[in-house]
């Protein structure tokens, strides 16, 4: 059941995002509650607004109750009215609790979204689901629902006087009988795609690795949040592309050469197989740190990007993490010019949110 | 939902044990709900239904985080109707229905008699509703971005109401315009004709004149006494749209209906505890359920070091009034003894104690009820402190055990909820239809950016430029403005 509450919580929810009511904003303070959980203590981000009101300054103190002497600190947190429950320790150590993955997809912000995603033949795709949740008068006797005809049954003899409590048979006849029946359901079907490459080799180190994966996980976290229905599939490449599976993505070490166009040709090859661009809204991400081998493969990269890859996707998006010095990839994409190419560079933690942005912001 | 066969029955036992004790009360109807259930309630003061507003959300994510996480849970919700509405929580023991149905009778009993609920209106729950609905409609008419930030703008003033009015106050209407007087004669103190010049000698007739003059200005001042009830005022001559002075009205009804609430917050929950211990340990509690309630209700009335429990405080200062009345230890005789030991042992056997704490339930609000019965026996022995921002350390302390302290830091801690007074005393000011308020100063600063962002809605709603004069302990009194080229300040002299 859905509470009626819920309405004034997600508003309230939009109002601490920041996307309504911006005059409000400056009224947020970023409570918390002080809990518990075994023997840490957990400290419960609780946003709260309050609106200004004529109040007396702070710092006024208050009556309170307990041992101790003239000049006995009452121990930090709130006194008085406090929003936490007391019993925090002076010098205990407060651990920030996590918050749910919902949560924080929340706090991405309402701003993203898939660029360009467009219904993709209709008919073609949405399929059927057949549910037996109807009764009907006819049908199999396999498909015979027994407790329903006996109540039919039993409400009819009841009804006629022809129930005997001290001798109760009850005798369905074939007006009683309930068979169970199905209803079919149109069934929408995934119809956007989402590719993640990356550079696994061995020039991306632990640390770019995580910069990637961070990154990747995040728009991963919040695309399944608003596109419950969505196809992913995972490709790692050095000198030669396989795909892999989500846990493998996130945890794999490999090194060995570069070589990006590998990739890039493995992307294709699975679009062509699975994915028809007609049928299909199309997005790819591809992360490495901007070095590869050789002009050639550069060549090779920008033909299959801008012969095949481009003009079948919504979107392909090239984040190069921490470049060293040197040719990158980063500025030999920048020759092509085409809308649905974004590039973005992820130096430090900081950027990956601003990288997010500049995939998935709306109109991008 | 409606509560089991086996707690109706319950009911009934505990509320004949209750009437035996002398509580007079409402019916009571008990609703069971669940955690979300009640956590939604809880957020909306205890109306299932309110005007939809980001604040309930606001108080039910709080609310859900903390029980989530074991921090609180709430056993029990009851408002003040007739018949009263009181919201079990799901997931108690049978012990803890007990506990809460007796001090639900608490409550209910003490809304029902406290003078101070004398005027409100018991069937809130219709009202609520229909808040509920006329603000949906304005939502629907005008759209919830404008709506919502009018309700804002009048939320931030709800405090400027007049506690002090016996309830809300709709003013009669007003009596006809008096013809002014002409030229109005001096008044006189009647006297034979050959003792006027000694009875009405000229000082005095001028005394007489210059009072006149001055009632007479006073009439023409606009408000003509210092208006306490901005809300009221505001409804009545703030040039407002139509839906703009419904939600206005609603917010101040609303305020006004909650007030009593907060002016008896510690005899509220201390006359419903003294009840609750009282049938639970008397009556009702059967022999295995002893460390189940002594548990939860040493859980209610625990004190936490630097803050003072409301149920603690109000349940104790209960027993003491019992116990020093039955003892006859009151008047001036008690007073008088100097003598701890004397005052301690001091046993009169008048035994009118139980009569006294029904008095005292009835005509009290928490400021009489502290300031008649909170002694200086009362302070020691439960160890009562006032405590104070140590600047140097970053922490609060305890800074007195003064008795003296202790009562006037509670005191005004209580008195207006512990809200600045703030009047409206020029509505005209400098004849341009600017509102000037004046903050009655006790001692304690106003929270200055706070109060430039008030006025800004108050400006909002008045319409023309608002200032408020405020003094403060540094500097001597400072004025704050808000027009449309926004908010001022500047020192008076």
């Amino acid at each position: 059941m859905i509470l009626s509450i819920e309405q004034d919580a997600s508003r309230f929810r939009k109002i601490v995002r920041g996307a309504v009511r911006r005059n409000l904003r400056k009224y947020i303070s970023n409570g918390e509650l002080i809990g518990r959980r075994g023997k840490d203590l957990v400290s419960i981000p609780v946003p709260q607004i309050e609106l200004p009101h004529f109040r007396f300054g702070n710092g006024q103190g208050g009556v309170g109750q307990g041992d101790g002497e003239v000049g006995t600190p009452l121990g930090p947190g709130e006194p008085a009215d406090g929003g936490g429950q007391a019993g925090n320790q002076p010098g205990s150590h407060i651990l920030e609790v996590e918050l749910t993955l919902q949560e924080l997809v929340e706090l991405l912000g309402e701003e993203l979204g898939l660029p360009r995603i467009q219904p993709k033949s209709k008919s073609q795709i949405e399929g059927q689901i057949t549910r037996y949740n109807g009764l009907r008068r006819a049908g199999p006797e396999g498909l015979r629902h027994f407790k329903r005809t006996y109540r039919e049954a039993l409400k009819r003899q009841v009804i006629s006087g022809a129930y005997d409590y001290q001798k109760p048979a009850i005798l369905p006849i074939h007006d009683d009988k309930r068979y169970r029946s199905w209803k079919t359901y149109p069934r929408p079907e995934n119809n956007a795609v989402i590719f993640y490459m990356m550079d696994v080799s061995g020039s991306m180190t632990q640390r770019k690795k995580e910069l990637v994966r961070l990154t990747a996980f995040w728009i991963d976290a919040w695309l399944t949040a608003h596109y419950p229905q969505l196809a992913t599939r995972y490709l790692v490449h050095d000198a030669a592309a396989h795909e892999v599976d989500a846990h493998t993505f996130y945890h794999v070490r490999e090194s060995g050469g570069t070589c990006i166009s590998s990739a890039y040709q493995l992307c294709r090859d699975i679009i062509r197989q699975d994915y028809p661009a007609q049928d299909w809204n199309i997005y790819a991400f591809h992360f490495s740190d901007g070095e590869n081998f050789g002009d050639d493969d550069d060549r090779r990269c920008m033909e299959l990007l801008s012969q095949e890859l481009l003009p079948q996707a919504n979107l392909f998006g090239y984040g190069q993490v921490q470049s060293a010095a040197g040719r990158q990839f980063f500025d030999t994409l920048s020759a092509i010019q085409d809308e649905k190419l974004v590039r973005a560079k992820i130096g430090e933690d900081e950027d990956i949110y601003s990288a997010i942005k500049t995939f998935l912001g709306r109109g991008a | 939902m409606p509560i089991s066969p086996d707690l109706l029955d319950l009911q009934a036992t505990i509320e004949a044990h209750a009437r035996a004790f002398g509580l007079d009360f409402f019916e009571i109807r008990y609703e069971m709900l669940d955690y979300r259930m009640i956590n939604q309630v809880a957020a909306y003061d205890g109306f299932p239904t309110r005007y939809a507003h980001w604040r309930f959300g606001m108080e039910y994510e709080r609310l859900s985080k903390s029980y989530a996480y074991g921090l609180h849970r709430i056993y029990e919700m009851v408002i003040n109707t007739d018949p009263c509405y009181a919201y079990l929580m799901a997931s108690n023991q049978r012990v803890d229905q007990k506990l809460v149905m007796a001090h639900v009778c608490g409550h209910s009993d003490f809304f029902k008699n406290n003078l101070w609920f004398a005027h409100t209106n018991r069937r809130m729950l219709d009202e609520m509703a229909n808040h509920a609905t006329r603000v949906r409609r304005h939502i629907e008419r005008h759209g919830l971005e404008k709506v919502e930030d009018f309700i804002d703008a009048c939320l931030s003033l709800d405090n400027l109401i007049d506690v002090h009015a016996a309830g809300i106050r709709r003013r009669p209407a007003p009596e006809p315009e008096a013809e002014t007087p002409e030229a109005y004669a001096v008044r006189r103190l009647p006297a034979k004709g050959y003792m006027d010049a000694f009875i009405n000698p000229p000082e005095f007739l001028a005394e007489q004149h210059k009072k006149q003059a001055e009632a007479e200005q006073q009439r023409q001042h606009f408000p003509p006494e210092p208006e306490r009830d901005v809300l009221l005022f505001l409804l009545e001559h703030a040039p407002l749209e139509n839906w703009q002075r419904d939600v206005l009205d609603i917010i101040r009804e609303e305020a006004y209906y909650f007030a009593p609430q907060r002016q008896t917050k510690i005899m509220n929950e201390g006359w419903a505890s003294f009840v609750h211990t009282h049938l639970m340990t008397e009556k009702v509690m059967m022999p295995d359920e002893l460390i189940d309630y002594a548990e939860h209700h040493s859980g209610t009335v625990a004190a936490h070091p630097g803050r003072l429990n409301p149920y603690k405080l109000g349940l104790e200062l209960f027993r003491d009034i019992e116990d020093r009345w039955n003892r006859g230890a009151f008047g001036p005789e008690y007073e008088a003894c100097a003598d701890q030991r004397t005052r301690q042992e001091w046993d009169k056997k008048l035994e009118l104690g139980r009569q006294k704490v029904f008095d005292v339930r009835r005509i009290y609000n928490d400021v009489g009820f502290v300031d008649e019965f909170l002694t200086e026996d009362f302070a020691r022995q439960h160890k009562l402190f006032t405590f104070a921002y140590n600047e140097d350390t970053g922490s609060y302390e305890i800074a007195s055990r003064d008795f003296q302290e202790i009562k006037k830091r509670l005191l005004f801690q209580l008195t207006n909820f512990g809200q600045p007074l703030v009047e409206i005393v020029d509505a005209n000011h400098e004849n341009r239809g600017e509102l000037y308020l004046v903050h009655r100063f006790e001692g304690v600063d106003l929270d200055l950016p706070f109060a430039r962002d008030t006025l800004r809605n108050l400006y909002k709603v008045w319409g023309r430029p608002a200032h408020i004069e405020t003094p403060t302990e540094a500097e001597d009194r400072l004025l704050f403005s808000h027009g449309p080229g926004g908010g001022t300040r500047r020192k008076l002299s």
